[in-house]
């Protein structure tokens, strides 16, 4: 069963030095709030995983959290560069940054063939590309039945896979909708599972489209509001968009970015904005 | 030039690139969109002359019908207006993998001679790049698996390479036949359109060949923005200028809030 914890106590309990942590949610739903509060604990020397690095990693590998970025497109979506990512692949700042380079097809299956317990996947990509000669977790294989050439990806497992979703019952099942990427298969992939919620509710009603993930098959459950902002949460807020280019500026310069994580990251007094209250109000 | 006398262009070469590749959309196609150039082209093509076309976004949208350009590519509005949302998975094992997609509608930040794109890094050294780019997304199996690749792209020295740095997706690989060696079941890239021209494989070769040059634009314009010896199409020819109600439709689109 979930236990319903609040964002601090999860991410204490769940996020270690060293851990492979997936933080999913394409462009919609990203975990924010959580990825600021992996920064804010002082995490190190993680083995970042998504599909689309943007703010959220860019954050989290500017504030030095990260040795290695697993991924398949590291982009300000809509706007241009993510500058802190740059700044570590260019220039190892601040500190060195492996990178793992896939396609999102790969990323995908990967993740299927994690959540599936299978130790890898095929598909049909990657053929041609320069993306082989430099990712080691990118083979070939030939179908035992056609003799039809195939990629091979080895699934993904992390230690730790964080979503945000809009909902969750006082038992701890979770419901998400609207676009909802690869976060299922990221939390079944995964060793340990953290879902931040925009509320916790009675009873889930259903939604079209909305994926349920069963109370036994999540880890933790955390009330964070607006917990995915600038990114957006259906039915509760919209993107905002000028955030994302507003971001643009922050993230440029060292000094610029050095400033906002004392400002809005560290100097927060209650990261939780009264989820530790609503934790103890429904044990 | 004569520039003095002639009357003044009324749309911009953006507007040219644009409509030229909204144009090249047919109606009733599936076609699978990349963010920026490639949406307003498919977005213009679904409010001029192909209403029914098949908008799937790699967020996981099927048929997506904006009112307005979607500022990325999770934008809600794609979801909202869609005839099915699925997740990241399904758009790419059970829609793109199997051949279900006409044209593969993308951009690049280098495009060469033999139209294999790069968004990846800028020079030859992967592990310390000039500059890092973005990386793949969902293009290397969009060119791979849809029928055929729609690029588009503005045109520079920069963009237009006699070979890119990395490739990221493949387009034609050194020459004819490379595609098929590879076992690649899609036909790859059978148009580039750039804010100067429009460009073709070449039949026999796979090389890109100038085929069409927009209103206002001249050979030499587009060989001094090409970094290979450009060859041209003997039936070269040119863009009809943009309609009234291209225009209008394109200008809707982008003001649109």
């Amino acid at each position: 069963m979930a236990e319903i914890l609040s964002l601090r106590d999860a991410v204490s309990r769940l996020v270690h030095d060293g851990d492979t942590v997936a933080l999913e949610g394409f462009t919609h739903l990203i975990p924010h709030a959580a990825g600021q509060e992996i920064i804010r604990q002082r995490r190190r020397d993680l083995t970042l995983v998504r599909m689309t690095p943007d703010l959220v990693y860019d954050q989290l590998i500017g504030a030095g959290c990260a040795r290695k970025l697993v991924f398949s497109w590291g982009g300000n979506p809509g706007v241009g560069s993510l500058h802190r990512f740059r700044d570590a692949v260019q220039n190892s700042w601040p500190v060195p940054l492996e990178i793992e380079e896939h396609s999102h097809a790969g990323m995908a299956n990967r993740y299927v063939a994690g959540a599936s317990g299978l130790p890898f996947a095929v598909l049909r990509g990657y053929a041609g590309t320069d993306l082989p000669e430099h990712t080691e977790t990118i083979k070939f294989i030939t179908c035992p039945f056609t003799g039809e050439r195939l990629a091979a990806v080895p699934a993904i497992n992390p230690d730790v896979a964080i979503i945000h979703a809009q909902r969750a019952d006082r038992n701890g099942n979770v419901q998400l909708w609207g676009l909802v990427g690869v976060q299922k298969e990221a939390v079944l992939a995964a060793a340990r599972s953290l879902v931040t919620v925009e509320e916790i509710v009675d009873e889930l009603t259903p939604v079209p489209g909305g994926v349920v993930l069963p109370s036994w098959a999540v880890t933790a459950v955390a009330r964070v509001p607006r917990g995915a902002h600038p990114s957006y949460a259906q039915d509760y807020y919209e993107r905002d968009n000028p955030y994302y280019e507003h971001w643009d500026s922050i993230g440029r310069e060292r000094d610029s970015f050095a400033r906002w994580l004392d400002e809005k990251v560290f100097s927060v007094a209650d990261p939780d904005g009264g989820t530790v209250k609503e934790a103890e109000a429904v044990k | 030039m004569t520039a003095a006398t002639e009357p003044e262009p009324t749309f911009t070469a953006d507007e040219m690139m644009s409509v030229a590749a909204a144009r090249a959309l047919a109606p009733g196609q599936r076609c699978f969109v990349g963010i920026g150039l490639p949406s307003t082209a498919a977005n213009l093509a679904r409010r001029t002359h192909a209403p029914d076309l098949v908008l799937i976004y790699e967020s996981g949208t099927l048929g997506s019908k904006p009112g307005r350009l979607p500022a990325s590519i999770g934008d809600g509005i794609l979801a909202e207006t869609a005839d099915a949302v699925i997740s990241v998975p399904e758009v790419f094992n059970y829609w793109l993998q199997p051949g279900r997609i006409d044209i593969g509608f993308l951009g690049a930040a280098q495009l060469d001679r033999f139209a294999n794109i790069n968004t990846t890094v800028i020079g030859r050294d992967y592990a310390n790049p000039k500059v890092r780019l973005p990386g793949a997304g969902g293009a290397p199996e969009i060119a791979a698996s849809c029928r055929e690749v729609y690029v588009v792209v503005r045109q520079s020295k920069r963009s237009f390479v006699e070979q890119v740095d990395f490739v990221t997706s493949y387009g034609h690989g050194r020459g004819k036949g490379d595609r098929e060696k590879l076992g690649l079941r899609g036909a790859g890239p059978t148009l580039v359109i750039t804010d100067l021209g429009v460009f073709r494989p070449d039949p026999d070769t796979a090389e890109l060949v100038l085929s069409q040059l927009h209103p206002g634009v001249e050979v030499d314009q587009v060989r001094a923005a090409t970094g290979w010896d450009l060859k041209v199409s003997p039936e070269l020819s040119r863009t009809p200028a943009p309609t009234e109600a291209e225009l209008k439709a394109l200008r809707e689109l982008k003001a649109a809030k």
